[in-house]
């Protein structure tokens, strides 16, 4: 690409530029327009969930439905609230999904294509992926409404306490692979992560949903409580916005999971034919963002005090444990540092799994007895409370 | 060449907008523009609001965020951990180790001082 921008007369650095100004617009364009699927996705899916047909009248098997919204999107009309702060108001759609696509610069599409290789890319995805954070407060703030308030409060509480799992269980695969690049850990990977700590697969899966504000905890939008939440005065195409950067961020976090966990664009012959390995991360993603959309249509919104205390009081302690533990054993483990193909990873990867399982069922018999304890003491509650009520009914005879 | 990537991190975050922008200003010239009073007003399941919404709230929202601060800056540290850790010795897990208490200590003062506690 630079060579042919050299050919037609542009000099070295100006050709690089423009290559690399092709390359953001193909990232970005990519990014927006696979939104448009997968929202076909997601309703196909959540209608098989709920028993319905879901879109099939634009286009082939519905295809198209998403272009049409977006076109009727468009020709909306933006009714906005008179007293909105109007900076902060108009800034925070595009800064939601601003926040999203950013973190498509440093994805590795396969062996040869990756936007830019960052030597610290996953503290790069984590940073940029925190401004949608910034976002949410700003529209909940901005839009001067009430609902929209309450939820920017949550978003505060919600959004930001789930970072401190998903940051710590991000941890473990920079650890193992020793490098921040993405494409490095990708490499690293001749087994997929997700045998070696399912544990973290599972932490950073929760804690993704959580960040990205859906499923049971889509406390930030709350149709049956706070309307619509924090876009609940936005509309047209500003609106269209945050419903693309939910999207792109769903997407986006299967993405990762796939990358770091699931080895990313590795498969067979993805090395040789560069184009294939594209298709395996495609694939993958693909599978997570299933995994994410059942997990979302299967489970009830939880209560915002249950949210806080199963982050604090679970999620951080059991990641924490978790990171000690991976940490304690592959120092244990000799020559970690040099693992280059399949025959090395293997035994790593056995022993990491076993100490899982172990964790698995630590965890589990832990829950059974934290419910017992709680059943007990709500049993309690209804004995002291329904004492009185018999002791007054006798004094009336 | 490391120059050479952040080239296109920077082009991202000047593109990027431009990308966002597009859609939203084809809306402003396409969409039809009849605002009235009414339409006007927040949006509230159609009752008419009672004041503006900028008012106080209840603190128990920002007393996670300073929970999370102590922990985010923490993580800041155990990042560079993390990444060198192939390199170092065990010393570096012990290090950790201790790391990791002081920060279940706050987590633990925290809870016991009542301030995860939802009232």
């Amino acid at each position: 690409m630079t060579g042919f921008l050299q050919d037609i007369g542009l000099s070295y650095e100006l050709a690089v530029l423009v290559a690399k100004a092709l390359g953001v617009a193909v990232v970005g364009a990519f990014g927006l327009l696979w939104t448009l699927l997968g929202i076909w996705i997601e309703r196909k899916v959540a209608a098989r969930f709920q028993d319905r047909v879901g879109p099939n009248r634009v286009g082939p098997f519905g295809l198209l439905q998403s272009i049409a919204d977006a076109v009727k999107i468009i020709l909306k009309e933006d009714i906005m609230n008179r007293h909105v702060d109007r900076w902060p108001y108009n800034l925070a759609p595009i800064l939601s999904t601003l926040s999203v696509m950013l973190i498509w610069a440093v994805i590795p599409f396969t062996a040869a294509w990756v936007g830019a290789d960052l030597n610290v890319g996953v503290l790069y995805l984590v940073a940029v992926g925190s401004l949608g954070t910034v976002a949410v407060i700003m529209a909940g703030w901005s839009s001067n409404n009430k609902y929209a308030l309450i939820s920017a409060f949550r978003a505060v509480a919600q959004l930001i306490s789930y970072e401190v799992p998903m940051v710590i269980s991000l941890l473990v695969p920079v650890m193992l692979a020793g490098s921040l690049s993405v494409q490095a850990i990708v490499k690293s990977q001749h087994i997929a992560y997700l045998f070696a700590v399912p544990m973290t697969v599972l932490i950073f899966l929760i804690s993704g949903q959580a960040e990205n504000g859906r499923g049971p905890f889509d406390l930030l939008e709350a149709e049956s409580e706070i309307v619509a939440g924090f876009h609940i005065e936005y509309s047209g195409m500003k609106f269209g916005m945050f419903y693309v950067g939910e999207f792109l961020h769903a997407f986006t976090l299967s993405v990762l999971t796939a990358l770091l966990f699931l080895g990313g664009w590795q498969g067979p012959l993805a090395e040789k034919i560069i184009p294939l390995g594209f298709v395996y991360l495609l694939l993958k993603s693909v599978f997570v963002y299933f995994v994410l959309i059942w997990v979302r249509m299967t489970l009830p919104r939880v209560r915002i005090d249950h949210l806080l205390n199963f982050n604090w009081k679970f999620l951080v302690p059991l990641s924490l444990i978790n990171l000690l533990v991976v940490a304690f054993l592959w120092k244990l483990m000799p020559d970690t540092d040099q693992i280059n193909s399949f025959a090395d990873a293997l035994g790593p990867t056995l022993v990491l799994f076993l100490a899982n399982v172990v964790m698995f069922a630590g965890v589990a018999w832990w829950l059974r007895e934290w419910a017992r304890r709680d059943r007990e003491h709500i049993e309690a509650r209804r004995a002291v409370v329904a004492e009185p009520a018999e002791a007054t009914a006798a004094a009336g005879d | 060449m490391i120059l050479n990537e952040w080239v296109f991190v920077g082009l991202f975050f000047l593109l990027g907008p431009v990308l966002l922008v597009v859609p939203i200003a084809l809306s402003k010239w396409l969409a039809p523009k009849r605002p009235t009073p009414i339409k006007q007003d927040a949006y509230e399941c159609g009752a008419e609001p009672v004041g503006l919404a900028w008012k106080q709230f209840r603190a128990e929202y920002y007393i996670f965020a300073l929970v999370f601060l102590v922990f985010d800056v923490e993580l800041v540290f155990m990042f560079p951990w993390a990444l060198a850790y192939n390199k170092l010795g065990l010393f570096a897990l012990f290090e950790m180790v201790i790391f990791v208490l002081l920060l279940v200590v706050a987590l633990v003062y925290t809870w016991r001082k009542g301030a995860l506690e939802w009232s």
